[in-house]
């Protein structure tokens, strides 16, 4: 669905990004894992058209991604790192707005609006504004607005930055719902337990190329022999042991 | 269409649903101007009189008459005083400036009205430097004033005949004066006692009686001056408010348009402008927007800044209206794509807004919406031609209380939009699209 051909980007003399190529198919969630600085943020950037590569190329279903009003980025949708919701606006109507810049209208707008705040959980909160909501709400909502278009790719960069457990999870049934509906999703983040539980394939990013990447289990074949096998003494991680003393239910 | 129509909703909505921060915007233009209004002369009234302290040190008639006249001038509000008193009162700033009458100043003015070589009696009239305007002012009013009393005087009075007598002492002692000259000037001066006689006797006759003395011969003004405000039209007068209005209305709305700029900044930092980039509008569209909702607030705080100020501060648009909301709107332009040039060249929100502040003190201090700028400097007139806030406070003006036509409207509302392509291209060209 979403394809990378030999990305090339500098900011001067820097370079940003060196030749990266990835791809990410429909119903599949791919994590894009890195350092700080390892480039993720620019290959985003020009994957979902706000940066133009100085070379290479990026489709969607075979349709060159262009910048600006370019029509195939309505089959794009991107969730920023930080949580970018108009505060003083209505949940509801924060989605609304960015519906329509997608060419959403009418009847079609206020469906897509009700349904991706379904998705996300905050039907019951479409009229208040987002500066009443806790982080983990904000954070589904800057989700449900990236969703609002419907659209084929999904673009996460660390959705989950900050969330209490009940909210990742919450996130992660989503996202893993848009994986069975057939989405492709690039998903950006510095946790290796939430890429491996969501991830099917994983690309590995380091000073700008990609260093590795694959399905996870083959991943783990770039390792030498000897560090393959690693003695876990636990049953369960902490988070288990806090998500059964505290429920799945989510704290809104 | 559809996503202009949602953006500049969400402009409007967010902007006019923080309340307090509304009622701040508009209280405050209105709270100043009104201020600022009151001091330049408020609502349509007369003429304020002007305060002076006059000390008479001489007594005499003549001296005495300067004061009447002076007294009986509506363009003085008048204190006769003692000269400490009065240097007090002028240091104090209660009266504009005090006139001194020496002793001996009825003869010594008599005297040297008929002959220019003697040494002149000396009014001093100390003033407060920081009401020199008003020092023309009053030594005008003040020669008128001594002219006629020592005229009058010169034809009729004892101060008269004596100096008439002493005058003709000295030209008959005089070599320096031809025969012929001398010849005639006896002749004038019989004249003058054969006058002076008379008047004597009319006064005598008619004592008691008030027409004696305005009856009396002597040196008055030749004319009579008419005041007449030129003003949008005949019925109409000057309203101090239709000034700070026009000045702070200009100030507030720049204001505003520092926060479209700051707005845009902060919606970079906070990752939306990436959101907005991400989806398929043109850049045209994202700055487009801006402007038109940038256009309509200002237009709107422009109306409810002028709604007060005609419901309360007795302001009127005496010339065109059409020009009045030409000119408005030419200014929301302005404001919008200022906010846009802001957002171009600013980097944080906090360094940005620093500095947006300063720069439009400095725009509307220049484009005289503080203080009219026709008390600023010549070259300084000159140069202010060169801000958009000068156009944009004269042509408010021009609308309002100097009531011009629609023709006067024009060349601000080219001037405004000129400067707003300037400010559109600038900011397209710097805007730093990288994300």
């Amino acid at each position: 669905m979403l394809q990378a051909r030999d990305l090339w980007k500098s900011y001067g003399k820097k370079a940003a990004v060196s030749g990266v190529s990835l791809d990410v198919n429909a119903g599949e969630i791919v994590g894009l894992l890195g350092p700080n600085g390892a480039g993720k943020s620019t290959t985003v950037a020009m994957l979902c058209g706000l940066t133009i590569p100085d070379t290479g190329t990026v489709t969607v279903g075979g349709v060159p991604v262009g910048d600006d009003g370019s029509l195939v980025k309505r089959r794009i949708g991107l969730v920023p790192q930080d949580i970018s919701l108009y505060e003083d606006y209505a949940a509801i109507a924060n989605l609304e707005l960015f519906g329509a810049l997608y060419g959403l209208e009418g009847a079609a707008l206020k469906d897509r609006a009700r349904a991706a705040l379904e998705l996300v959980g905050l039907s019951d909160r479409a009229r208040d504004k987002p500066q009443s909501f806790s982080g983990g709400m904000k954070r589904r909502l800057n989700i449900a607005c990236a969703l609002v278009h419907d659209p084929d790719v999904l673009l996460l960069d660390e959705p989950t930055a900050g969330v209490d457990p009940q909210s990742r999870n919450a996130i992660f049934e989503n996202l893993e719902l848009l994986r069975s509906r057939g989405k492709a999703l690039l998903y950006t983040t510095h946790y290796m337990e939430e890429a491996e539980r969501l991830c099917d394939r994983v690309v590995i990013m380091d000073h700008g190329v990609v260093a590795a990447s694959d399905r996870k289990e083959a991943l783990l074949d770039l390792l030498p022999p000897e560090k393959r096998t690693k003695t876990v003494v636990r049953d369960a991680s902490l988070e288990d042991v806090f998500l059964h003393l505290t429920g799945r239910q989510l704290r809104d | 269409m559809n996503a202009l129509k949602a953006l500049v909703r969400k402009d409007l909505i967010l902007y006019f649903s923080n309340k307090r921060a509304l009622a701040i915007t508009l209280a405050a233009p209105i709270l100043i101007a009104a201020f600022f209004g009151s001091v330049m002369g408020g609502p349509p009234k007369k003429p304020s009189r002007v305060p002076v302290a006059v000390v008479d040190l001489d007594g005499s008639e003549v001296s005495k008459g300067i004061v009447a006249a002076m007294a009986a001038d509506t363009s003085f509000d008048l204190k006769p005083t003692t000269e400490p008193e009065a240097i007090e009162l002028v240091r104090q700033g209660k009266v504009r400036a005090a006139a001194v009458i020496p002793p001996g100043f009825g003869d010594g003015a008599s005297r040297a009205l008929f002959r220019p070589n003697v040494k002149k009696p000396e009014i001093v009239v100390h003033y407060d430097p920081s009401q020199a305007i008003a020092l023309a002012m009053i030594k005008g009013l003040l020669a008128q004033h001594v002219m006629a009393t020592v005229g009058k005087s010169a034809f009729s009075g004892a101060s008269g005949m004596r100096a008439l007598e002493s005058a003709r002492k000295e030209l008959n002692e005089s070599k320096a004066v031809d025969e012929a000259s001398r010849k005639d000037l006896q002749k004038l001066f019989d004249a003058v006692e054969s006058l002076q006689a008379r008047t004597a006797a009319v006064e005598k006759s008619a004592a008691g009686k008030s027409e004696a003395k305005t009856s009396a011969p002597g040196f008055t003004m030749p004319f009579e001056t008419r005041a007449a405000e030129v003003t949008g039209n005949a019925n109409s007068k000057y309203n101090g408010y239709a000034h700070s209005f026009a000045g702070m209305g200009v100030q507030f709305v720049l204001f505003m348009g520092i926060e479209i700029g700051v707005g845009i900044l902060l919606m970079r930092r906070m990752g939306l402008w990436k959101r907005m980039r991400a989806a398929p509008v043109s850049r045209t569209l994202l700055l487009g927007s801006r402007i038109v909702s940038g256009t309509l607030i200002a237009t709107m705080l422009m109306a409810g800044i002028y709604a007060a100020g005609i419901a309360f501060f007795g302001v009127r648009i005496e010339g065109s209206v059409v020009g009045f909301v030409a000119i408005a709107i030419a200014f929301a332009i302005l404001t919008s794509t200022f906010g846009l040039l802001i957002a171009a060249l600013g980097k944080t929100p906090e360094a940005t807004r620093g500095l947006a502040v300063l720069a439009t003190l400095l725009l509307v201090m220049l484009g005289g919406a503080w203080v009219p700028a026709f008390i600023f400097p010549e070259w300084l007139q000159t140069v202010t031609l060169f801000t958009p806030t000068r156009w944009a406070v004269d042509g408010l003006e021009a609308m309002t209380w100097r009531g011009q036509g629609i023709d006067a409207a024009y060349a601000p509302v080219a001037a405004m939009l000129a400067f707003s392509a300037v400010f559109a291209l600038i900011a397209i060209q710097r805007f730093d699209w990288e994300e």
